[in-house]
């Protein structure tokens, strides 16, 4: 094992390359595009760590994994160390270190990032959670059991993290899950060449083996409700998502050839239509235009454009700088060929006479002032008008909360959005009754679902030990 | 797991099939549907619930493709691997006095227990049924039970009235014995669509019953949304019953068609020459 290096040694290491599928490959596979560090480069790249006394990096991350303690094992080569640190912290840890966007969370406030590249957190994170698949045996239920029993709603990161932190304090668990799979966005809208499904499987796995029970097709709100929840369980964290797709609201949207963002990766990922044993089809066109500018809209064109398109466009309301997508994925998109069309918004969609989409016509924009987001508001630019052929078009603007559940549960304090309100301790206006992730967020990411989960978790356990003894589980 | 209690093969392709699933049987209000998926390649299969009790749900499948045939070629005793539901808007019901329902080939299976709510509920039920040829006829006897006259219509006249299930309804109209306050139509599109305008003269109020392609059932994809009055909406949630004389009739029909022209599109498109 080497010497421990010095501040000076360790600001001269360059940040690692992450190694890569060759762009004009992996547009035509669903492999994943990064192929992740080995173990020398991972330990190179922890070596670049300067344990900071104060930690930023940690205040970074929204569950608070601690980075440097884990970034020291691996630098010394104690993997095993370094992933019972990440297990302890982060339920998900080799989901985040995919999909998290460093760049504005743990990385950010890297002091490394000050003078030069931050530390490669997220490809550690990563690195060791895939060595400790390989290497360690699943994490174990705690021997003491409190006899308490809890309901997730929801299979995706807000959820599993909830139910895995519940079930290390010796709760029992069910997770109740609308769809016929688990992981939620993480299977159905995330893409096998950026999360390969097997890292979910075995995450939900990892969770199993904690003594997680996972029931599928259940829809709370239409199967069960949370009143019935209520009789059986005695607390109960809601993290349905924010699964409503939002349309553009313009003429010839329902053309066929016109998908939702949800439905287009729903069918690629969920359903498997990119596979030929497949069952479920997915329409497939030469020009692909995509409407939006996030993490959805890039897996969408990126999609598409494995999918057989030879021009694959992102059309965006703002530039470049506003784009809310990773920034790995902006130019993983580049790379494969991806084209963007910045400062343009969609008129109206025009079909042929079988009513297929057939083009759609846009309208030049200029940026304003800002809007309340703080980003500038795109202006309309009169007489800048012009059509776009395509024989695909997603629409990938956003979503919104999902009523199915709190149509069906009137007690439920919901914001003008229908997102669910909660208060410091995640618990909404039904006593017992918790929420978190993007239901109570609108669309956020992975992290922060998984941090309200965290947090969620901490709320049950305290409002169980407050309740009277005789427990629902007798 | 759901285990198959019963499947019977009652009329050629169309099977009623019993399965236990407790939960979606007693959540369950007349109207609702489910959605099979029999295993990792398969489709999500949309099904409407005909009937609930003790545990299990009654479901009457006609196979006419893959995923169909999939799910009927299960055997009583054994498993469906995953069924999600009670999903969709229950039927309004309410006491309108006379109404006709008519249903056309498969549609009948989704019509009978709208049919029978609707008797449940107080109402004069009469039902006319559609096929192509007399095998096609299906639930007669069960429609039957409950509704005062069932009227067969068939395009070859093999049973029945020679013709098509609105032959029947303009005779029942015209008739002011039997005109009804509300007519209820599920079957093909063309069907519902010829049912929804020999009613609108008349303001004849009429539901269909609408059969979009779906892939989750829970408002999720989007992929089953249909213009009523010019609005989007999802049949999976906001239906899958909606005014006949509201809805866009040819967009559905062409969005029904998306699979089938989906491969041939992508063939040419993929050709060099395009
Ligand atoms: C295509 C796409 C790409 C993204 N990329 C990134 C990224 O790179 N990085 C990042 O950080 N974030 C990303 N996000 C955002 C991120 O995925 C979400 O913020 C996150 O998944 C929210 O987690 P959640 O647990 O709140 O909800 P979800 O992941 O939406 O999970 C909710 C689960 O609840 C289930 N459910 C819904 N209703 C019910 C009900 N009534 N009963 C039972 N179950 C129900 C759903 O089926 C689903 O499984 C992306 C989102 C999308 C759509
Ligand atoms: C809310 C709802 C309730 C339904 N209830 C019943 C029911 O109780 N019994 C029953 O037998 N069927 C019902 N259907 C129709 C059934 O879902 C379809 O027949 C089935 O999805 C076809 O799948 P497949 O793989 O067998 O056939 P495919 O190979 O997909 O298609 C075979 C043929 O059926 C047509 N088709 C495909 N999808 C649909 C659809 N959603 N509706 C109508 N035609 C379609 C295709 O255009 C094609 O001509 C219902 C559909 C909906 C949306
Ligand atoms: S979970 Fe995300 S934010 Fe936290 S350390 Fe890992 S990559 Fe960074
Ligand atoms: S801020 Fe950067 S350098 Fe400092 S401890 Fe965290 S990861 Fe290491
Ligand atoms: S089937 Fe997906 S929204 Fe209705």
């Amino acid at each position: 094992m080497a010497t421990p290096l010095s501040t000076k040694e360790r600001m001269q290491i360059a940040r690692v390359h992450m190694p890569e599928q060759d762009p004009c490959l992996r547009a035509c596979n669903f492999s994943e595009v990064n192929l992740g560090l080995g173990e020398a480069l991972a330990i190179q790249e922890a070596q670049r760590c300067l344990e900071c006394k104060n930690q930023p990096c940690v205040t970074g991350c929204p569950v608070g994994v601690r980075i440097p303690e884990f970034i020291t094992r691996v630098a010394a080569g104690d993997f095993s160390g370094a992933a019972e640190i990440l297990r302890a912290d982060n339920a998900l840890p080799a989901t985040t270190g995919r999909v998290c966007p460093q760049e504005t969370q743990c990385e950010e406030v890297c002091v490394r990032g000050k003078k030069g590249e931050p530390v490669g957190i997220g490809w550690l994170e990563r690195f060791v959670a895939d060595w400790a698949s390989e290497h360690m045996a699943p994490p174990q239920p705690p021997p003491e059991r409190t006899g308490r029993k809890v309901c997730i709603v929801g299979a995706g990161p807000g959820g599993l993290t909830a139910a895995g932190e519940l079930a290390r304090m010796g709760h029992a668990v069910t997770v109740f899950e609308a769809l016929h799979d688990t992981g939620g966005v993480l299977r159905y809208g995330i893409p096998e060449f950026r999360l390969p499904k097997s890292i979910v499987d075995r995450e939900v796995e990892n969770l199993r083996s904690l003594g997680v029970a996972i029931e599928c097709n259940v829809i709370v709100g239409k199967t069960i409700t949370v009143d019935q929840i209520l009789q059986e369980f005695d607390a109960c964290f809601i993290a349905n998502g924010a699964g409503l797709p939002v349309f553009l609201d313009v003429p010839g949207e329902n053309f066929k050839g016109v998908y939702s963002a949800n439905e287009y990766l729903t069918r690629v990922n969920l359903m498997g239509a990119y596979r030929a044993d497949a069952a479920t089809p997915v329409a497939r066109g030469s020009t692909t235009v995509v409407f939006g500018g996030g993490n959805v809209a890039m897996d969408a064109v990126r999609t598409a454009r494995r999918m057989g398109s030879q021009r694959a466009i992102i059309a965006y309301r703002r530039t470049r700088a506003e784009m809310p997508a990773r920034l790995e994925e902006i130019k993983h998109a580049e790379e494969e060929g991806i084209e963007f069309m910045f400062l343009v918004a969609p008129l109206e969609i025009f079909g042929d006479d079988k009513g297929w989409v057939r083009a759609v016509r846009l309208q030049r924009m200029e940026l304003g002032e800002p809007d309340a987001s703080g980003r500038r508001r795109p202006v309309p630019v009169p007489g800048s008008e012009f059509e776009l052929p395509c024989e695909l078009a997603i629409v990938a603007i956003g979503t919104r909360a999902n009523p199915l559940l709190s149509n069906a549960c009137p007690g439920l304090k919901l914001n003008k959005w229908g997102n669910i309100e909660i208060d410091d301790n995640g618990m909404t206006s039904i006593p017992g009754v918790f929420a978190g992730g993007d239901i109570v967020r609108g669309g956020a990411t992975v992290i922060l679902a998984m941090g309200d989960g965290k947090k969620a978790a901490g709320g049950i356990d305290r409002y169980l030990r407050e309740l009277s003894p005789n427990s629902k589980a007798a | 797991m759901f285990r198959v209690l019963e499947n019977d093969e009652i009329a050629p392709k169309v099977h009623r099939m019993v399965v236990e699933a407790p939960r979606i049987a007693r959540a369950r209000q007349p109207g609702q549907f489910v959605i099979i998926h029999c295993g990792p390649q398969s489709e999500r299969i949309p099904l409407t619930i005909a009937d609930a009790r003790n545990g299990t749900i009654t479901l009457f499948i006609q196979a006419v493709g893959d995923g169909t045939r999939e799910i009927v070629s299960i055997p009583a005793g054994g498993d469906i691997r995953d069924i999600a539901g009670p999903l969709g808007s229950a039927t309004h019901i309410k006491a309108w006095g006379r109404v006709v329902c008519v249903g056309g080939g498969v549609g009948t299976a989704v019509l009978y227990p709208l049919a029978k709510a609707l008797a449940d509920g107080g109402n004069d039920v009469t039902t006319i049924i559609g096929g192509r040829s007399a095998p096609f006829i299906i639930l007669r006897d069960e429609l039957a039970a409950f509704s005062k006259e069932v009227l067969v219509t068939t395009e070859d006249g093999s049973m029945g009235t020679k013709g098509f299930v609105t032959t029947e309804l303009r005779r029942l109209m015209d008739d002011p014995a039997r005109r009804p306050s509300a007519v209820f139509a599920v079957g093909p599109v063309p069907m519902m669509s010829a049912v929804a305008e020999m009613t609108r003269p008349d303001g004849i109020e009429t539901i269909v019953s609408l059969n979009p392609i779906m892939v989750d059932g829970t408002g999720m994809c989007g992929g089953c949304r249909v213009s009523v009055e010019g609005e989007i909406k999802f049949a999976c949630v906001d239906g899958p019953e909606f005014d006949a004389h509201k809805v866009d009739f040819r967009e559905l029909q062409s969005r029904q068609n998306t699979y089938k022209e989906a491969c041939c599109r992508a063939s040419a498109a993929s050709s060099p020459a395009a």
